[in-house]
């Protein structure tokens, strides 16, 4: 590619030199980025304190991984690709943008300007073309095709066409510039010279003149764009690897705030009392609504939008951080978000397994939880459950005296891992305990434990509720005490791994109990029936037959990725298993976690996320089991079952009682 | 007829009706009466008192004492208007309804008057010469004997512990109206707030679906008011569940509330807290479903099933359906 | 306003009572004790009132077991002052606590201020001598009003409504002081968290003052305690849910209570 006949800057412009008026532009420009950006820095940094500055190599991996190659992106295949390839294009055009600039602006420079590189033209041609088939691809989708909760704003729209702007500008250059030789094509412009036919008429020094103008175009246009960028949801550019670099490194189920335990405790009700990464999260975002669509309280029409946490926090800290003083700024909480929405969160986390910057929808809602807790303002029936909790241990009002009254019927007397050790300490949970629909079901796991031969025992009527969904409604004080009082509980019993029946549990116990250096392994019950299936340790006596589908507790699956143990186990039964559309880490939530199962249904709601969950399994040819291995799904989809007129057709069991099944004989 | 230690029954009556424990009174009076040979007198307080002994023919004499300035009198007036009459008349018991309008009026009388109050009467007797109070406690699960040696003393007695046609009677009584001095009163009766109308009068229907906590949110009503619907009947409820918002005041059965006879009763996820049964205990055919195999609901209804009833309740609907055909 | 709300605790009925060996108490190895609902809405009542009207809320009890955590409850809900009144105080019933009570509001020596009322309890189940609000009443020579479901004050007096049956309630209105006896406050109690109670009981002083009952303890004694028979039990319905209501079916069919529907 030969040089450009003229400098791109040896031209004028208003009477002033091309070579000044860059100066004064560019300038310009970096100037009010660098004074927003730093502005948004020193909003960010009045969060308050988290750790996330540990384990730096696996950070940087952690972006290579989620920014460079972006898995999560393709979750949603119509825009996967595009976006991928404008990013990239993106990432190709800056470094060129930034390489010409400096060559602009420093005309002595013995560098040539990127477009006059063959390689570097050819990528930045071919990237042009590309990148504009994918803004015509998105733009499409945003017209014709747009799913639900994208945000569709006058902000995307501009900068699709700007984004569009400035690679016609690079392609057209390209064009002008080969016109301008005289030339058809140049094998370095492959798709700039399929335009040349459209200029051929043009005389050389007017092609010439217009390859400056695009150059110009290009430079006026990321220019802008700079300036631009900080005002609008294209911050994610700039945000987002950051938050995924800040990002949790540690498991999802635990909800410890690295470095501010104390202060964190109390919640958050004002935009300064969120960490400096919740508010990250906020500037990070880029409106795509993937966290909405999959939100189970979204979609049943419950108020809360898990999208509008991240804005609403992101709009109240930018109102209320640069507010000049004096004009006060509306309330986070009861003002820009509703109560309702607060409460509604079930915590399945299916909004941050899908969101594409990695934000932390959660914590943010678990610290306003924390702070309505603090408040008192809290519903009268989550009120009495939690005095429930807080006075007998569990959350049905039932004496602690009757946790282990289920135990009662059975044959054989299951050891007191208080007064004896045992290999296996079975944690049993509130649920699987006191709830007279689920009892049977706890008994036949007792059975199948003895059956098997396992040395279990139980914690009988020391055991307390592990406190998880109390932790994640907010009240921390009491899940402190429930924590407290079960280690030391469990410190006195001698046993070498626990196993749980329920998820939450499960989650709990191993994600944020803190076990000090003692070696305790925990597994869920089906890890356990699973290891002592491929050991041949259950007595099945006959195969099941049948198709059933097995749902995925959010607390054992996309918490802490267990999956395969029960599919191995319903293979190993016999049954066929047939998957829903909405599995493995994409399975729907029943709607009963988060304390939701203890709160009061909200009117005018469309369809509980139970129901959506069995009409999918309806849905479903020759299906009529729903496998489940969590007690309250047991409660929850039972229920729906009724609710959406699915009895006799829809049979809900928990995978213990197959086991349990294929052990009579 | 000895006029000495006779048996005082204090009416209870709001708005020109006599509340039923007044009758429930007579008739446990009446035999307590005849046991120690002493007559039986009722006392009627208030205002327009004269109107409404019409019913009280079972007692020896009907005092009346009207209270013009106060329509409803305190229970401080009662208790004062009341040792009024211990006095004048000689009596050596009384028995007073242990009920909201009466309450406070037996701890004032006794701090006063000296004579011992036993509350949550479910039965009384004379024993030699001492009166024998049963009562019951913490809701019902325990009961406790008091022996009031001299056989003088103030028992309040709880609704429902005895039957209330066993104290009608036909006969016209004979009315005394008795003047005690008079003393502006301490607490001023302004008005009554009429509850709510609601579209049910749950007192008028044959069929109620009583819920309690059992039912656990307010979405689960509909399955009761779906079987209500089937059976053509009403809704209903416990305190709690009214409290809790989920219900109209004016579908709140017991103390506060109504006091229901329906020929059938439906008690779904209701302990049976005194409270509750005193305003349903009358009812034909009372089935109660709970998961607590001791709750005491169980001592009052006829059937019962110790069953989750979120799982009873649409199955029953379905059921009954499929039966009317 | 100047607020007094007198709390007492009561056995706790989630577990199952029974009698003591020597017949005449309550078996004392399971018991536990909790505030009485009514107690619970005396102390919410007398809060709110503190909210609108001002003024100090002082919460006094009757040492008991359990008492303690609900004391320090009431400091974090927002109680100014906490009292203990301790002693040989078992067997204490309605009219001596009364007593009680009546010394310590007495007290200072002056008589109470035109703007106090006193919040409790407006009966509870084990108040065999009578509700201890009347007594207290009494004995103060203070005007009482029971099954108050909500208080006005306003100037010297006080407005309140009480539940009479059926739903009806009943508006009256007295002088202040006044002793009231709460049976709902204007708003279910409300939450406090277990952070502020531990925090309470870290950091707040609960005041204990020794007292003797004057007279008897009780009024009269309690000749026996025992469980009631069953007399007259439901008969019972076995089976799944499907054959439970099978039954059902049949038995109100055979009572002709089958026939009718919209």
């Amino acid at each position: 590619m030969s040089a450009m006949a003229q400098e791109p800057v040896a031209v004028s412009m208003l009477g002033l030199p091309g070579l000044a008026v860059l100066w004064i532009l560019t300038l310009l420009a970096f100037g009010v980025f660098g004074w927003r950006v730093r502005q948004l820095v020193g909003l960010v940094r009045k969060g308050r304190p988290e750790n996330r500055f540990d384990q730096p190599v696996k950070r940087v991996l952690h972006v290579v991984k989620n920014v460079f190659l972006q898995p999560r992106i393709f979750n949603e295949p119509a825009i996967g690709l595009p976006h991928f390839l404008i990013f990239w294009g993106f990432v190709l055009y800056v470094v060129c943008f930034n390489w010409g600039l400096v060559r602009g602006m420093f005309p002595v420079l013995p560098v040539p300007y990127p477009d006059e590189v063959g390689v570097v033209a050819l990528f930045l041609d071919v990237f042009a073309v590309v990148v504009l088939a994918a803004l015509l691809a998105a733009a499409v989708r945003r017209a014709f095709f747009a799913p639900p909760h994208l945000h569709l704003s006058a902000d995307a729209n501009l900068i699709l066409v700007w984004i569009g702007i400035l690679m016609l500008s690079s392609l057209f250059g390209g064009t002008f510039r080969v016109a301008a030789e005289g030339a058809r094509s140049s094998v370095w412009a492959p798709f700039g010279s399929l335009l040349v036919p459209l200029v051929s008429g043009l005389p050389a020094g007017q092609a010439e003149g217009l390859a400056r103008a695009m150059w110009w175009v290009h430079t006026f246009g990321v220019l802008g764009f700079l300036v631009y960028l900080p005002y609008s949801k294209h911050l994610h550019l700039l945000a987002s690897p950051f938050n995924v670099l800040f990002g949790s490194l540690r498991p999802a189920g635990d909800l410890d705030i690295a470095g501010a335990a104390e202060e964190s405790a109390a919640g958050a009700a004002k935009w300064y009392e969120f960490t400096w990464k919740q508010l990250l999260g906020g500037f990070s975002c880029a409106e795509c609504g993937r966290c909405d669509r999959a939100c189970p309280a979204t979609n049943s029409g419950f108020p809360l939008e898990p999208q509008q946490i991240i804005q609403k926090l992101k709009k109240h800290a930018l109102e209320a951080g640069l507010a000049k003083p004096g004009r006060e700024a509306a309330a986070l909480i009861g003002g820009v978000v509703a109560e309702a929405e607060i409460w509604a969160c079930t915590t399945c986390m299916s909004c941050m397994e899908r969101c594409a910057v990695l934000n932390e929808q959660i914590p943010s809602i678990v610290q306003m939880r924390r702070h309505l807790v603090g408040e008192g303002a809290v519903e009268k029936t989550l009120q009495d459950m939690l005095a429930n909790l807080n006075r007998y241990g569990n959350s049905f009002g039932k004496s602690d005296r009757m946790r282990a009254k289920w135990t009662q019927p059975l044959a054989t007397k299951i050891k007191d891992a208080r007064k004896e050790p045992a290999e296996y300490l079975w944690y049993v949970g509130d649920y699987a305990s006191y709830d007279p629909r689920v009892e049977d079901i706890t008994r036949k796991t007792a059975e199948i434990l003895q059956q098997s031969g396992v040395d279990f025992g139980l914690l009988y009527e020391g055991e307390r509720s592990a406190g998880n969904d109390v932790r994640r409604v907010g009240e921390e004080g009491l899940f402190e005490m429930l924590r407290d009082r079960n280690l030391q509980v469990l410190e006195k019993a001698q046993f070498k791994t626990i196993v749980t029946t329920d998820p939450h549990t499960y989650n709990t116990l191993k994600n944020e109990y803190r076990w000090n250096g003692r070696e305790i392994a925990i597994l869920h019950y089906t890890e356990l029936l699973d290891r002592l299936l491929k050991q041949g340790r259950l007595p099945l006596k006959k195969r099941l037959a049948g198709r059933v589908t097995y749902h995925d507790p959010c607390y054992l699956g996309r918490y802490n990725g267990i999956y395969d143990p029960p599919r191995r186990l319903l293979s190993g039964l016999g049954l066929e298993l047939v998957e829903m559309p909405r599995s493995r880490n994409r399975s729907y939530c029943c709607g009963a976690g988060g304390g939701r199962i203890w709160m009061e249904d909200v009117p005018g709601i469309k369809e509980r996320p139970a129901e959506s969950r069995i009409r999918e399994v309806a849905r479903l040819p020759g299906v009529s089991t729903l496998v489940v291995s969590c007690p309250k799904d047991i409660a929850m989809f039972r229920d729906a079952v009724k609710t959406t007129d699915n009895e006799g057709k829809i049979v809900v069991k928990d995978l213990a009682e197959l086991v349990w099944e294929a052990m009579q004989g | 007829m000895t006029m000495a230690n006779g048996v005082l029954i204090l009416a209870e009556h709001l708005r020109g009706e006599v509340a039923d424990i007044t009758y429930e009174m007579l008739g446990a009076g009446r035999k307590l009466a005849d046991a120690l040979q002493a007559p039986l007198h009722v006392a009627v307080i208030g205002r327009g008192a004269g109107s409404v002994s019409s019913g009280l023919g079972l007692a020896d004499a009907v005092f009346v004492v009207e209270t013009p300035e106060s329509e409803v009198p305190s229970a401080a007036t009662i208790a004062r208007l009341l040792g009024g009459l211990i006095e004048q008349k000689q009596e050596a018991i009384v028995l007073l309804g242990w009920t909201n309008l009466s309450m406070g009026v037996g701890s004032i009388l006794s701090a006063r008057s000296g004579l011992p109050f036993v509350n949550f009467c479910r039965s009384v007797r004379a024993e030699g010469g001492a009166l024998v109070v049963t009562s019951q406690l913490f809701g019902g699960k325990i009961l406790s004997d008091v022996r009031l040696a001299d056989g003088r003393g103030i028992v309040g007695v709880s609704a429902g512990a005895h039957p209330a046609d066993a104290g009608r009677s036909d006969r016209a009584p004979t009315v005394e109206t008795v003047t005690l001095a008079a003393q502006a009163p301490v607490v001023d009766f302004k008005r009554f707030i009429e509850p709510e109308a609601d579209d049910v009068d749950i007192t008028k229907q044959d069929v109620l679906v009583a819920v309690g906590r059992g039912i656990q949110t307010r979405d689960n009503i509909e399955l009761a008011e779906d079987l209500a619907a089937t059976m053509g009947g009403a809704v209903c409820g416990s305190r709690p569940v009214v409290d809790q918002g989920w219900m109209a005041l004016s579908r709140q059965v017991g103390k506060s509330g109504m006091s229901v006879k329906p020929r059938l009763y439906l008690a779904l996820g209701i302990s049976g807290a005194p409270e509750h049964v005193e305003g349903m205990q009358g009812s034909q055919t009372i089935i109660a479903v709970n998961t607590d195999a001791a709750a005491p609901i169980f001592d009052v209804a006829k059937y019962g099933a110790r069953m989750d009833v979120l799982e009873l309740l649409p199955l029953l609907t379905e059921k009954i359906k499929a039966r009317r055909g | 306003m100047n607020l007094f709300v007198l709390l007492k605790t009561v056995p706790d009925t989630v577990e199952e009572l029974t009698v003591a060996a020597d017949g005449v108490s309550l078996d004392a190895e399971w018991l536990r004790f909790k505030l009485s609902d009514s107690d619970e809405h005396a102390l919410e009542q007398a809060l709110l009132l503190k909210e609108k009207h001002g003024g100090t809320v002082t919460v006094v009890a009757m040492d008991a077991p359990e008492l303690d955590e609900s004391l320090f409850m009431a400091f974090a809900k927002g109680a100014d002052r906490v009292v203990k009144l301790a002693g040989d105080l078992a067997a204490v019933q309605s009219f001596s606590a009364a007593r009680l009570f009546a010394e310590f509001l007495k007290g200072s020596g002056q008589p109470l201020s035109a703007d106090t009322l006193i919040l409790l309890r407006s009966q509870a189940m084990d108040d065999l001598e009578g509700e201890i609000g009347p007594f207290l009443a009494d004995l103060l020579g203070l005007p009482y009003v029971g099954v108050v479901t909500s208080v006005q004050p306003e100037g010297g007096s006080v407005t309140v409504s009480k539940e009479f049956a059926g739903g009806l309630r009943g508006e009256l209105s007295c002088a202040m002081p006044a002793v009231l006896g709460i049976q709902s406050a204007e708003k279910p109690p409300r939450y406090v968290p277990i952070a502020k109670v531990r925090a309470a009981m870290k950091s707040s002083k609960l005041e204990t003052i020794d007292v003797t009952p004057a007279g008897a303890p009780a009024r009269f004694p309690v000749e026996k305690l025992y469980k009631p028979e069953s007399a007259g039990r439901a008969e019972m319905l076995e089976g799944t849910p499907e054959e439970v209501a099978d039954r059902l079916v049949d038995l109100l069919a055979n009572q002709s209570l089958i026939q009718r529907g919209r």
